[in-house]
């Protein structure tokens, strides 16, 4: 009787992990009706609620591109907000179908950390940020000072190295959330807060007087920025890989929000046909529906739109395109070809 | 001849495991045991199973591998150049100090609001009523944000301090700065005959231990007192300050300065660790303060009215009658406060303070994606320190409670 027992037990254990992960992602997220997307606690441009409580921002466009993609309609997304040590762990456990969260791309995370970076969405380089009372005008000026830092970022080690390499020394001052940094910031607790380029300019959006404060010219690092997914399910990396490229190829291919609906009747340039589905089963190989880059792009836009709207220079975050151009004008932006 | 014959032995049947009284307990807890292990297994195989299916192994080798972030509390030394390990201990040691520093306050708090919750000045009395409602109502990471806040906010930053007319001056003759970034106040620099200094110094206790014992045992044999306070006091100061003065001021101190961004020199007590620390002092204070109340108010009043009838002044009444009967019901749940006080400074992230919990747990995790290792240690940390706390305090436990005879 104790061994049956016993080995009863165990049967019903492993037929119960047995049974986990057996739909593949994209049948799990069709099924639930709704994408579970990792985002920002609140950095303004890229992801951070506005004043209705819609989620807006250049790495939320990107969130609702996919549910576009994958389930048609760009606001059937839940956005789930992660810290930046919290959002390895929700991603490796599931919590969330995707982290979509300035995320730096780096071989570890890649590799040892067994996650799929979908391509890159922002070149990114890390800065510093100072008052402009302080009269600082380099990086190496900086001896002796306390920053402010994002704990469990990648910004944290670059940190180290820059003011080891260069004999410097500093006080860091550990910090959970972007809004957490910009208080202590303000309140004067550091001299200098360093993160990506992008988010120092969105940070300095949201202060009452930006011209106060100025980010020195000095990048530090290379920092990729893309969307992140788990191993185990190429064909989920291969959607937001291709939703990607979808949308910078879109922007190269002169197809908009505007457009897309009447190019999406067929045309003469056979990669927009291939990509829009008037042409060819792209979307099917993808286990997607054939126009599904039609819903994305009529719905968020193409790259271009999406950074515009949410960082470029029109905004109040007031980043110009420079890396993030596309690579016929000047940067690094190069779709692999949909074919 | 009449042969005794033996009861009928049945033999054993299964039934009995369920229906007999003597084997139903032992089914039972062979039945549970077996369910408990079946969880385990559950949990250890899910374990396994879902770590292969992610790609990941077990492995601890992240601890010796570079650490490459840096740490602003360190006690030991420590680069970015050191490992993840000495990380840990960097870590390890900063909750340590949080504890150690915060379970003295706390005791020193407690021990004073609860003594002077019982006073008969009515207003004494509702004020530490207050003191142990507010914070023991309150939890205590809302105490711990709101210590920091007052003190990133409302204090002046060090370029405030800066020029002529500064907005913000040093406190206690220039000697301590309170800056947003925390308290720097003087620290001794040891110069030559520091050692003999610091034996002169233990000397002096010593002789203070045996004047004492003397002065007791005299006051038992003859009921004479001897002015133990002004004996002590005198012991402790003036043989080290004429010393001090011979060997030629061997320590000095050092005081802050303002240079460049920050002070240098003095000790940096980072706001962070303030705030963690008086906190979790003032919130685990007010948990003591009732357990001291209590333990008073169990001592029974005759005891009181008897001291006092024998002559002896209330103060004395306290430290030598009611107090040391109360510690019997004092120090049992005061180890309870001593284990939370130390489990609830992982909140230290909040503040951004370096302890284990944010070093081991926090920044190293995330940099390696070790997450099921690190939390494993972090959980064995502390589950050794709370027992070596608990083991401690039960030592002095037996050494207070009631003696029987």
């Amino acid at each position: 009787m104790k061994k049956s027992v016993f080995f009863g037990t165990l049967a019903v254990a492993a037929m119960a992990s047995g049974a986990v992960s057996a739909q593949s992602m994209l049948e799990q997220v069709q099924a639930r009706g709704e994408l579970l997307c990792g985002s920002n606690t609140g950095l303004v441009g890229f992801g951070a609620p506005d004043a209705n409580g819609e989620w807006q921002g250049f790495d939320v466009a990107m969130c609702r591109a996919v549910a576009a993609a994958v389930l048609g309609d760009p606001n059937a997304v839940e956005f789930i907000p992660l810290t930046t040590t919290t959002r390895f762990t929700a991603l490796a456990s599931g919590e969330v179908d995707v982290l979509i969260r300035n995320t730096t791309w780096t071989f570890s995370r890649d590799v040892d950390l067994a996650f799929e970076f979908g391509g890159i969405n922002y070149y990114d380089g890390q800065g510093f940020m100072v008052p402009r009372e302080l009269g600082v005008s380099s990086a190496m000026e900086l001896d002796g000072a306390t920053v402010c830092i994002q704990t469990g970022t990648t910004t944290e080690l670059n940190l180290a190295d820059f003011f080891s390499s260069n004999n410097m020394s500093y006080e860091p001052v550990p910090i959970e959330t972007n809004a957490e940094a910009q208080q202590q910031y303000l309140a004067g607790a550091c001299d200098v807060y360093t993160t990506d380029t992008s988010g120092l300019a969105a940070t300095r959006a949201s202060f009452e007087d930006p011209g106060a404060h100025v980010i020195l010219p000095e990048v530090v690092s290379k920092e990729p920025l893309g969307p992140v997914v788990r191993h185990g399910d190429n064909q989920w990396g291969d959607i937001v890989r291709w939703t990607l490229n979808g949308l910078i190829s879109a922007e190269e291919l002169g197809i908009t929000s505007a457009n897309v609906a009447e190019l999406a009747a067929g045309t003469d340039v056979p990669e927009i046909n291939r990509m829009l589905g008037s042409e060819g089963e792209l979307g099917a190989m993808l286990g997607l529906e054939n126009d599904w880059l039609v819903t994305v792009i009529s719905s968020v836009g193409n790259y271009g739109e999406i950074f515009a709207q949410n960082i470029g220079e029109d905004t109040p975050v007031g980043l110009a395109r420079g890396l993030n151009a596309q690579w016929t004008d000047g940067g690094l932006l190069y779709s692999p070809p949909f074919r | 001849m009449a042969t005794l014959s033996d009861p009928p032995s049945e033999g054993f049947r299964l039934s009995q495991l369920l229906y007999d009284t003597r084997y139903r307990s032992m089914t039972i807890q062979v039945i549970a045991f077996m369910l408990i292990m079946a969880g385990l297994i559950w949990l250890a195989n899910n374990t396994v199973q879902n770590l292969a299916a992610l790609g990941k192994d077990f492995d601890f080798g992240f601890l010796t591998t570079r650490a490459g972030y840096d740490i602003n509390q360190r006690l030991i030394e420590y680069s970015n150049d050191s490992t993840h390990g000495r990380a840990a201990l960097v870590g390890i040691l900063n909750t340590l100090l949080v504890a150690f520093v915060g379970c003295i306050l706390a005791t020193i708090f407690g021990l004073f609001a609860g003594v002077l919750r019982l006073s008969n000045n009515w207003i004494v009395s509702r004020l530490m009523g207050v003191y142990v409602e507010m914070f023991r109502n309150i939890p205590t990471l809302v105490w711990i944000l709101i210590v920091f806040a007052i003190m990133t906010e409302a204090m002046p930053a060090p370029r405030d301090f800066r020029g002529e007319d500064a907005e913000a001056m040093m406190s206690l003759f220039g000697t301590v700065a309170i800056t947003n970034r925390g308290v720097y106040i003087p620290s001794p620099v040891v110069g030559d005959g520091a050692l003999i200094l610091g034996l002169v110094f233990l000397a002096s206790i010593i002789g203070i231990v045996f004047f004492r014992r003397f002065a007791k045992a005299r006051q038992e044999a003859t009921g004479e007192q001897l002015p133990v306070l002004w004996v002590s006091l005198g012991l402790l100061i003036v043989p080290s300050l004429v010393f001090y003065l011979i060997l030629g001021r061997p320590i000095t101190l050092q005081y802050p300065e303002l240079t460049g961004f920050n002070f240098t020199g003095g000790v940096h007590l980072r706001n962070s660790f303030i705030a963690l620390t008086l906190a979790l002092a003032l919130y685990t204070g007010a948990f003591i303060a009732e357990n001291v109340r209590g333990g008073i108010l169990a001592i029974s009043k005759g005891q009181t009215e008897a001291a006092f009838s024998l002559g002896l002044q209330p103060g004395r009444t306290m430290q030598l009658v009611i107090l040391p009967q109360a510690l019997r019901v004092i120090i049992p749940p005061l180890i309870s406060q001593y284990l939370n006080l130390t489990k609830n400074s992982s909140l230290a992230l909040a503040v951004g303070y370096m302890d284990v919990r944010s070093t081991l747990g926090g920044i190293t995790i995330n940099q390696t994606g070790r997450e099921l290792e690190g939390m494993l240690l972090l959980g064995l940390f502390y589950l050794i320190t709370s027992l070596i706390i608990s083991a401690a305090m039960n030592v002095y436990n037996n050494s207070v409670k009631l003696k029987e005879r």
